[in-house]
């Protein structure tokens, strides 16, 4: 059986069931890499160029890390996954970065994913995937639909059951859908806003949600937000955000500050992120206007040590509960 | 309603003829200087990219001369310079700067905002005359290109390090003056005829090194030091990827007309980046293979720092250096405004290359 290697980094933190799926019904083994550990931000620190953002240098790790397990590894070029929207140029050249950086690669599952003009460019995209295993196109095409479901279910856990996403992830593996609702009503929230490969890979955020909820904080991130909300109020500002993840962020961003059940808001960015320089800013100006909730930014990079966060949460929770003391 | 523009190396010359031309009254920021990069610096985000920060401290600078409305360029992404007015305009705003932004956005962002925009920037003047203003913003920015390139064939050669940029910087001030299409030309050949006059070693062959990369920091010389007048001095032949005309041409012109441009250089980036990603990250890949088929002995690239598409292309530069057997070196700019870290840094390139030079004629190959 053919092992495809997918590395645990980037957006399998947000296509992972859908991709998982597709090649599984297409009989092939699907491998992941390991969770990030010291090992794997070492190597990708040393082979990535020194200014490229920590999960990029996290995505050479994880590739390595797969490079001689696997016969093939998944390297998708994700131009864009909505209309007139882009990730972030670094995610555009991946591939490329990839390919120039000297590591030995096995075959590699290339695909070009721009959905940014035509939204059925995805049926295209995915036929081209399924052309590196099998020839019949009535079998990927098959394998592909099934595996949209998938990614809907996965999408649904996060979206309307207010799940985290690795917790969604595990969910949605388990094939139980119907999972106990964590939440509690009361518990002070605190929204969590960022790239889901900084706020969900627990070596990364320093395993920062596991932090909050220990302090007594429940955590909320934009992507338990529904999509109508992130639209409509994203649409509030004066030009279209035309990065998809910025663009999130920003839409729960606003959808959070006027939520009396949350308490704080924190935003976490990768050192030297491109696009989150302007939609932190943009974040942070709107919320001092508006002077409803405390905001934290975090920047995060190769750095290991914890007390540093710890100190800073500690301190952004402190001033919460004082806040919400003061209140009653 | 007094309306200012970003400096971008010396565009605000041709931008400052085509507003006047249509009667606005024109308020240009001071050359940047230590003083715009702390207004900037101090009221940007702190990981913006540094355009985005010279570019607001041009506009505080220029709002305490009197402008209230500036004219900014946009874009569709994925480059951060398309949300940079939107940011910049909130900053603004937070300093109680309330100044009207004018963005020329491709008008499939919005048609109605477009025909806006150059209703305002028309000054309720005729077609013929909003015609007749590009037109002569073109001339003058094609009259600097034609300077700008002797100046380059010139710095290396002249016997004095200084006298060629001084009849450059006489050429724009005069060509500030000049409204029509062949005075423009003829001091524009004047410069060039004045150029050649200046005693200098002809016999002399410079090594010669291509400058790619990011747009801005290509063509400002506040922002990279002033790259191309010390590799001059070193004796070293600089050649941009781009100047100025090129750049309106593809991103005013064909960027609001939509069309494709520089498919050349794209085809050259083929098969190291295969993919458009953004700012000049494609371009820069390209015109270090272009550099590199042309003769060049070395490529430097220029960016500032945290910038996305050239941090695609710096990752890239390295296999083709060792392909076409051309020397590569990556500049990061930022606030950080010490020369003799940069001229260090050059001094040591231009040692390597020539050596490698030396070496490859001694062993015959």
């Amino acid at each position: 059986m053919i092992k495809v290697g997918i590395p645990r980094a980037l957006f399998y933190y947000y296509y992972f069931p859908l991709w998982k799926d597709f090649f599984q019904n297409l009989g092939v083994k699907v491998v992941l890499s390991s969770p990030t550990n010291k090992n794997i931000v070492n190597n990708g620190v040393a082979m990535a160029v020194d200014e490229a953002c920590l999960p990029v240098k996290l995505y050479y790790g994880h590739v390595l890390d797969l490079a001689d397990k696997v016969d093939a590894i998944f390297l998708p070029r994700l131009v864009s996954t909505a209309h007139r929207e882009f990730i972030c140029p670094k995610f555009m050249g991946l591939p490329d970065m990839i390919k120039s950086s000297g590591i030995k690669l096995p075959q590699l599952i290339e695909v070009d994913i721009d959905l940014s003009r035509n939204k059925k460019a995805m049926r295209k995209a995915a036929l081209e995937m399924g052309k590196h295993i099998t020839g019949s196109t009535i079998r990927i095409l098959k394998a592909w639909n099934l595996a949209t479901i998938s990614q809907r279910q996965f999408e649904y856990i996060q979206r309307s059951d207010g799940e985290l996403t690795p917790r969604a992830l595990e969910l949605w593996t388990e094939e139980n859908g119907n999972a106990a609702r964590e939440m509690q009503q009361g518990i002070p929230k605190v929204a969590l806003l960022g790239h889901g490969y900084n706020v969900y890979d627990r070596y990364v955020s320093m395993d920062i949600i596991h932090k909050l909820q220990k302090m007594g904080a429940a955590v909320i991130t934009a992507e338990n937000v529904p999509d109508s909300i992130i639209e409509e109020e994203a649409a509030r500002l004066p030009k279209r955000m035309f990065w998809t993840l910025g663009k999130r962020q920003i839409g729960a961003a606003f959808h959070f500050m006027k939520r009396p059940d949350v308490k704080g808001l924190i935003h976490i960015a990768s050192f030297g992120c491109g696009p989150d320089s302007l939609v932190g800013e943009l974040i942070e100006r709107h919320m001092r206007r508006a002077k409803t909730v405390p905001f934290l930014f975090l920047t995060i990079d190769e750095h290991t040590g914890q007390a540093g966060i710890v100190t800073r949460l500690e301190a952004f929770w402190d001033m919460i509960e004082w806040r919400d003391a003061q209140c009653q | 309603m007094p309306i200012t523009v970003p400096h971008m190396g010396n565009l605000c010359i041709p931008l400052k003829a085509m507003l006047e031309y249509v009667g606005l009254e024109v308020v240009l920021p001071p050359p940047c200087t230590k003083r715009t990069l702390s207004l900037g610096t101090q009221n940007s985000p702190e990981f913006a990219c540094l355009p985005l920060k010279i570019n607001l401290g041009n506009y505080i600078e220029a709002w305490e001369l009197g402008a209230d409305t500036i004219l900014m360029a946009g874009g569709l992404g994925p480059c951060r310079f398309g949300y940079y007015a939107q940011i910049q305009r909130e900053i603004l705003l937070d300093l109680g700067m309330d100044m009207k932004m004018v963005v020329l956005e491709p008008p499939d962002a919005s048609v109605k905002d477009f025909l806006e925009d150059i209703r305002i920037l028309a000054n309720g003047k005729s077609w013929l005359t909003i015609i007749k203003a590009i037109q002569l913003a073109w001339y003058k920015a094609r009259a600097i290109d034609l300077v700008d390139i002797k100046l380059e064939e010139t710095r290396p050669r002249q016997n004095h390090w200084s006298d060629a940029d001084k009849v450059f910087d006489k050429f724009l001030r005069q060509l500030d003056r000049l409204n029509e299409k062949s005075e423009i030309y003829r001091a524009a050949e004047m410069a060039v005829d004045e150029m050649e006059a200046i005693p200098q070693d002809w016999h002399y062959k410079p090594i010669k090194i291509a400058i790619v990369g990011e747009i801005y920091t290509v063509l400002e010389n506040f922002v990279n030091l002033g790259l191309e007048k010390h590799l001059g001095r070193m004796g070293v032949e600089a050649k941009r990827s781009i100047y100025l005309s090129e750049w309106i041409n593809d991103h005013i012109f064909k960027g609001v007309l939509q069309l494709k441009s520089n498919k050349t250089l794209r085809k050259l980036a083929s098969p190291y980046l295969n993919h458009f990603v953004g700012g000049h990250g494609w371009e820069t890949v390209g015109s270090t293979v272009e550099a590199a088929r042309d003769g060049a002995d070395g490529v430097i690239q220029v960016a500032p720092l945290t910038c996305m598409p050239e941090i695609v292309a710096q990752a890239i530069l390295p296999e083709i250096s060792k392909d076409k057997n051309i020397p590569v070196m990556t500049l990061y700019v930022d606030e950080q405004t010490g020369e003799a870290g940069l001229v260090t840094r050059l001094e040591a390139f231009v040692d390597m290359i020539k050596r490698r030079k030396y070496i490859q004629e001694v062993s015959g190959k």
